[in-house]
C-alpha cells in the first residue's frame, strides 16, 4: 500500500538545532569553531557596497559625451565630497565655464565616455550577522558565515510575519482554546514572547506591540488583519522582511483555531526561558516555516535528530487542516485504498479518522490531514 | 531506443502542488493512456525532495496497473518483460518559477520585445526597466538591487543604431551590482540581446561582475523581432541555475530519459499541435497552484497567418497564489461568483488557509463553490493580461511595418478576437478535476466570456504537460493519446453579443438533435440553458435580434454545424459587451443559482 505523504510541522521537545548564519555578501567571520556564543553575539561582518548616485556630466555641461574624459577634475577612483567639482568646461577664453558638482560624498567610481555618465558610490554600509541562538559554533563557512548548534525545543508555526526576535516566554492563556484578550496584556509583556491559545485580535496585537512584546505565538489570527499590520496584502506566503517590532507566529491557521495541545504544552513547559523566534515563512519550493527555538540545558543528552520519512499509517496522530473539523486532532484508523466521493462531489483518497474530541469517526481526504512530528 | 520499439512510457508532471504520473502503453498499433496516479509534490519538509512525490505517484500507477514499475527508489527502464517502462520523461514547475527583470531603451519597443521574450520562455517578469520609463537613474538602481531576480535580460537598440542608451543601462546595472535570488556563490546570469555594436562595451561593463551571455539582438531592426535566441538562452540558464535549486531536482534529471521541460513550455507545445492539426483558432488555459498560463493561436489579420502567444500570470493560482487572486481581483469580484451569503472575514480566512496549506482540497460543497468562484477571477485576470500581451508575435519572428512599430499595444488588442475563437481548452486542477464537467464549462464561460459560437473542451485528467514533453520524443504516441484520451469535448457555447431591452427576444435557436428532437426556441436577455447533445455535428440556425451578433455580423442569422459533448450546448444569453451581474446581493445570488441550475452544475447533489 502506498504511504500517504503529508507534510507536517515540527513540535519537538529535544533536538539538536543547527542554524546557518550567512552574510549576504562575502566578509569576515568573527568567531571560531567551538566558541560558545550568545544569541546577540556578532559572528560575521561585511560591508555592503554603498548606495550609488548617477549623474550625467555631459548633460549638465551641455557637451558631447566623448569630450567628458578630457575635462574631468576628479578621476575615477578619487574620493569625493558633496559639492566637489567633478568636471568643468574650458569656457570661452577661460571665461563662462560650466561646472558639474558632485551631488553626494563617496568615491567617483566610473565615468563613461559613451554616455557621459558618472557614478558616485557612497560610503559602504556595514552589515553584521548575529548568532540568533545561544549555542556553539559548530562550523565555519569561510568568508561567509557560521553554523551554530544547540540542543533545544523546536516548534514550527504555519505562518508568520516579522523577522528574528528574542524574548522570554510568557504564557497568557490557561489553555489552548482561550483567545488572547487585550486585558491580558500589560507592561510586564515588554521583551517577552507571548503565548496564547486560539486567537489574537488586531487590537490585542496592537496593545502587545505597544507594550514592547518581542513576539506573539498564537493558534489563529484573522487574515484580514495581516494587511492592517503590514500595510499591504500578502498575496503569496513569502514573509520575514516586514518592518514590525513584534514578530507574529500563527501555529494553526487563519481564524479562531485553538493551538495544538502539544505545541501549547511544550511552550508552557518553557515559561520564563529565553526563546529565539523568527516569523519568516516561505510556502514555495525550499519551504521555510516560522520557528520558535528554546535552547535547553542538558546539551550533551541530545542525539542527532534524523527526519523520518514515514507516511501516514493506521495509528498516526493527525490534525485536520481544512473545514469541516478544521483544527481537530484525531487518529487514523483506516486508509481505504479506493477513491471515495466527498460531499463536494470530488473523488479523493481518504483516511478514516477517529477524532479526539467526541470520539467520532469520520472519512476525510488525506490531503486535508497533517501529521505532527513530535519525536 | 527507436520510437517504434517503445512499448510503454511513464510521464510525470511535478507541479507546485501535485505530482501527476501517467502510464501509456502500446495496445496493438496504437498508444493509449492506461492509468494515472498522483501524489502531493514533496518539495516541502519533511521530504524536501521532488523525487519522493514522483516515486509516490509512480507507486500509485504501479498499484492501479497491477504490474511492477519501481525497483525500490528506481524506475525500471527499459521494460523487462512485464516489469518497468521503456522510457521515463517529466515536466516540472516545482522550482518556484523563473523570476526575471528585463530592460530596454524604449518602453513600448525594445523593452516590450524583451518582456515578450522572457514571458515566452516561461518567466515571471518582476519589472521592466526602460530609459524612458519615467524613473530616475538612481531609482532604477535601487529597484534592481531590491529585486534580486534569477536572471536579467538586457536589450535595446537596433543593430545599426546608437549604442548610448543600452550602454547607459549596462552602467546602471553594473552600479547596482545585482545579486541572484538563490545563492551568493554564483554570479547573476545576465543575457544581452541588444544592439550588437555595443557588445564590446557591454562585455567591459558587465563581463566581470555578472555571468554574461551575449546573444543576437532580439530587435535587430525596428520592424522585426528575433526572440528565439534570447528565449533559448533563458531556457538554458533556467535549467542550469534555477530549476536545479528545487530539492531533488538533480536526481530527477538523472532519472529521466529526455531533458525535463518546464510545464508551461510543454502545455504550449500541445496547444500548438491542436491548432495546427485542425486549422483552428485556440485559446487555452492552464491554471496551476502558483501561476496561470494562457495560450492562444489566433490569425494575425495583417499577416493572414496563425500566431501563437503565451503569457504566464505569475502569482495568479489556486493554492500558493490564491491570496494574490483575492488581492488582485478584490473581494467584491470574488464574492460576485459565490452563490450564497458569506461573511467577509470568514471568506478571507478560508482563502488565507488555502494559501498556507496549499495541498488541501475542498471537502464540502460550499468550499468547492468558493474555490470555483476564485478560479473564475484567476482565469479572468490572467486572460486580461494575455490580451494585453498577445501583440502579434509570430513564433520567434514578427515582421512589422514602421507604422505598426509605433503602435504595438493597439495591434495586440486585435489578435485576441473572441468572436473568431473556435475552441476554448481548459487545463489545470480546478478545471480538469472539477467533480462535474458542467462546472468546468461554466467556469471557463464566466471567466473568458466567449462570443458567438465557441467549442469548449478540457484536458480530461490534466495530462497536457506530459503529452507536450512526450511530443518532443514520440510525436505519434503523444498525438494518439491526445486525441483518444486527453481532450474531452464538453460542448458548445452560443453567446450573442450586443444589448437589447429586457424581455425582448434576444436570439432564437433552431436545430434538430441527433435523437430527433426538434428545437425552435427564443431566448431573452439573462437566459441560460443547457441542451444535452452528444459530440456530433448538429446543423443549426441561429437568429439574433436586430443589432445583436452571433458571428455573422449584427442582426445576421447564421446556419452552421454546432457540436454537443459531455455537457452539451450551452446557450448563454446573459449578454456580452457588457456582461453585467446584478449588484444587489440577493438578486445576484438568485441569478447565480438560476444559471447554476440551468447549466446543471450541481445536478447530482
Amino acid at each position: 500500500m502506498a504511504h500517504a505523504y503529508t507534510p507536517g510541522l515540527k513540535v519537538i521537545p529535544r533536538i539538536l538545532v543547527h542554524k546557518t548564519r550567512r552574510l549576504p555578501l562575502k566578509g569576515t567571520v568573527t568567531v571560531e569553531k567551538g566558541d560558545q556564543v550568545d544569541a546577540e553575539k556578532v559572528v560575521a561582518t561585511t560591508d555592503l557596497p554603498g548606495n550609488v548616485v548617477p549623474v550625467n556630466l555631459a548633460n549638465i555641461l551641455n557637451i558631447d559625451a566623448s569630450e567628458i574624459m578630457d575635462i574631468l577634475i576628479k578621476k575615477p577612483g578619487d574620493s569625493i565630497r558633496e559639492g566637489d567639482l567633478i568636471a568643468e568646461t574650458h569656457g570661452i577664453f577661460g571665461l563662462f565655464k560650466t561646472k558639474a558638482l558632485s551631488p553626494a560624498s563617496g568615491t567617483l567610481e566610473a565615468v563613461s565616455g559613451i554616455t557621459g555618465q558618472a557614478i558616485i558610490r557612497e560610503a559602504p554600509i556595514p552589515v553584521s550577522v548575529q548568532a540568533y541562538i545561544d549555542g556553539k559554533v559548530s562550523g565555519i563557512i569561510p568568508d561567509e558565515g557560521v553554523e551554530i548548534s544547540t540542543a533545544a525545543s523546536f516548534i514550527q508555526g504555519i505562518f508568520g510575519i516579522g523577522g528574528e526576535r528574542r524574548g522570554t516566554i510568557k504564557v497568557l492563556t490557561r489553555d489552548t482554546k482561550t483567545p488572547i484578550s487585550e486585558d491580558m496584556i500589560d507592561e510586564s509583556c515588554k521583551g517577552k514572547v507571548l503565548v496564547g491559545g486560539a486567537f489574537l485580535s488586531y487590537k490585542a496585537f496592537l496593545k502587545a506591540q505597544k507594550a514592547g512584546a518581542t513576539g506573539i505565538v498564537v493558534g489563529g489570527f484573522n487574515y484580514r488583519d495581516i494587511k492592517k499590520i503590514v500595510g499591504y496584502d500578502i498575496g503569496v506566503a513569502i514573509t520575514g522582511q516586514e518592518d514590525i517590532n513584534t514578530t507574529l507566529i500563527i501555529t494553526e491557521g487563519f481564524g479562531d483555531i485553538h493551538m495544538a495541545q502539544q505545541t501549547f504544552d511544550l511552550l508552557r513547559s518553557h515559561e520564563g526561558r529565553m526563546a529565539s523566534i523568527n516569523g519568516a515563512t516561505q510556502i514555495r519550493a525550499g519551504v521555510i516555516r516560522p520557528e520558535i527555538i528554546i535552547p535547553i540545558d542538558d546539551q550533551d543528552a541530545i542525539q542527532e535528530h534524523k527526519a523520518e520519512l514515514f507516511g501516514m499509517e493506521p495509528g498516526t496522530v493527525v490534525r485536520v487542516i481544512r473545514a469541516p473539523y478544521f483544527g481537530m486532532l484525531g487518529e487514523v484508523t483506516e486508509l481505504p485504498h479506493e477513491l471515495q466521493r466527498l460531499e463536494s462531489g470530488s473523488l479523493a483518497r481518504v483516511a478514516k479518522v477517529k477524532l479526539q474530541e467526541g470520539g467520532k469517526e469520520v472519512l476525510l481526504p488525506r490531503a486535508n490531514l497533517e501529521m505532527i512530528e513530535t519525536k | 531506443m527507436k520510437a517504434e520499439a517503445i512499448r510503454s512510457i511513464l510521464a510525470t508532471d511535478c507541479g507546485s502542488t501535485t505530482t501527476k504520473a501517467i502510464l501509456i502503453e502500446k495496445q496493438g498499433d496504437e498508444y493509449r493512456l492506461v492509468v494515472r496516479g498522483e501524489a502531493p509534490t514533496t518539495v516541502e519538509a519533511p521530504f524536501e525532495d521532488v523525487t519522493r512525490g514522483v516515486l509516490n505517484a509512480a507507486k500509485e500507477v504501479e498499484e492501479l496497473r497491477g504490474r511492477q514499475i519501481l525497483d525500490g527508489d528506481k524506475i525500471i527502464t527499459p521494460q523487462q518483460g512485464e516489469k518497468g517502462v521503456d522510457i521515463y520523461i517529466s515536466t516540472s514547475s516545482a522550482g518556484g518559477g523563473l523570476q526575471m527583470v528585463v530592460t530596454g531603451i524604449v518602453k513600448a519597443m525594445s523593452a516590450e520585445s524583451a518582456e515578450r521574450a522572457a514571458l515566452g520562455a516561461g518567466a515571471i517578469v518582476m519589472d521592466v526597466l526602460a530609459s524612458n520609463d519615467g524613473r530616475l537613474p538612481h531609482e532604477k538602481i535601487q529597484r534592481i538591487r531590491h529585486l534580486r531576480p534569477d536572471m536579467i535580460l538586457l536589450s535595446g537598440g537596433t543593430d545599426s543604431g546608437n549604442i548610448k542608451g543600452v550602454v547607459e543601462m549596462s552602467e546602471l546595472l553594473k552600479a547596482a551590482n545585482p545579486k541572484p535570488r538563490l545563492g551568493i556563490n554564483y554570479k547573476l546570469p545576465v543575457i544581452y540581446a541588444g544592439n550588437q555594436k555595443a557588445n564590446k562595451e557591454i562585455q567591459e561593463n558587465l563581463g566581470n561582475e555578472t555571468d554574461l551571455s551575449i546573444v543576437p539582438n532580439l530587435r535587430p531592426v525596428l520592424e522585426r523581432e528575433n526572440l528565439g535566441p534570447a528565449r533559448d538562452k533563458i531556457h538554458d540558464l533556467f535549467m542550469e541555475h534555477v530549476m536545479a535549486q528545487a530539492p531533488g531536482y538533480k536526481e530527477l534529471m538523472a532519472m529521466c530519459d529526455a531533458p525535463i521541460m518546464p510545464t508551461p513550455g510543454a502545455v504550449g507545445e500541445i496547444m500548438q499541435v491542436i491548432a495546427k492539426k485542425e486549422n483552428i483558432t485556440v485559446l487555452g488555459v492552464d491554471i496551476g497552484g502558483a501561476t496561470t498560463d494562457v495560450f492562444s493561436v489566433f490569425k494575425d489579420p495583417d499577416l493572414g497567418e496563425p500566431v501563437f502567444n503565451r503569457t504566464v500570470s505569475a502569482n495568479l493560482g489556486m493554492s500558493y497564489s490564491i491570496s494574490n487572486v483575492l488581492a488582485s481581483a478584490g473581494l467584491p469580484n470574488i464574492l460576485r461568483w459565490v452563490p450564497f451569503e458569506i461573511d467577509e472575514v470568514d471568506l478571507r480566512n478560508r482563502i488565507g488557509n488555502k494559501m498556507i496549506r496549499p495541498t488541501t482540497i475542498p471537502q464540502s460543497l460550499d468550499e468547492l463553490k468558493i474555490e470555483q468562484a476564485i478560479a473564475r477571477e484567476a482565469l479572468r485576470l490572467s486572460f486580461i493580461q494575455h490580451k494585453e500581451f498577445a501583440v502579434g508575435l509570430k513564433g520567434v519572428q514578427k515582421e512589422r511595418t514602421i507604422s505598426d512599430a509605433f503602435d504595438q499595444s493597439a495591434s495586440g488588442e486585435t489578435l485576441v478576437n473572441m468572436m473568431d475563437l473556435d475552441i476554448l481548452v481548459g487545463s489545470g486542477g480546478v478545471l480538469s478535476h472539477a467533480p462535474r464537467r458542467h462546472q468546468s464549462a461554466r467556469m471557463m464561460i464566466d471567466a473568458f466570456l466567449p462570443e458567438g459560437i465557441t467549442q469548449i473542451a478540457v484536458d480530461s485528467i490534466f495530462m497536457m504537460p506530459q503529452l507536450g514533453v512526450l511530443a518532443s520524443v514520440h510525436e505519434k504516441a503523444a498525438a494518439e493519446v491526445f486525441n483518444k484520451d486527453c481532450l474531452l469535448r464538453l460542448g458548445t457555447c452560443i453567446a450573442p453579443v450586443g444589448s437589447i431591452k429586457p424581455g425582448k427576444e434576444y436570439m432564437r435557436l433552431r436545430c434538430t438533435l441527433p435523437d430527433g428532437k426538434s428545437i425552435d426556441k427564443a431566448y431573452t436577455l439573462g437566459d441560460m440553458e443547457l441542451i444535452e447533445a452528444p459530440y456530433e455535428a448538429i446543423p443549426a440556425e441561429i437568429i439574433p435580434a436586430r443589432g445583436v451578433d452571433v458571428g455573422g455580423g449584427p442582426g445576421q442569422s447564421i446556419k452552421t454545424d454546432i457540436y454537443g459533448g459531455l455537457v452539451g450546448i450551452i446557450v448563454d444569453a446573459r449578454g456580452r459587451r457588457p456582461f453585467v451581474l446584478p449588484e444587489n446581493p440577493a438578486e445576484r445570488v438568485a441569478a447565480l443559482q438560476k444559471w447554476s441550475k440551468a447549466a446543471k452544475e450541481f445536478e447530482d447533489r
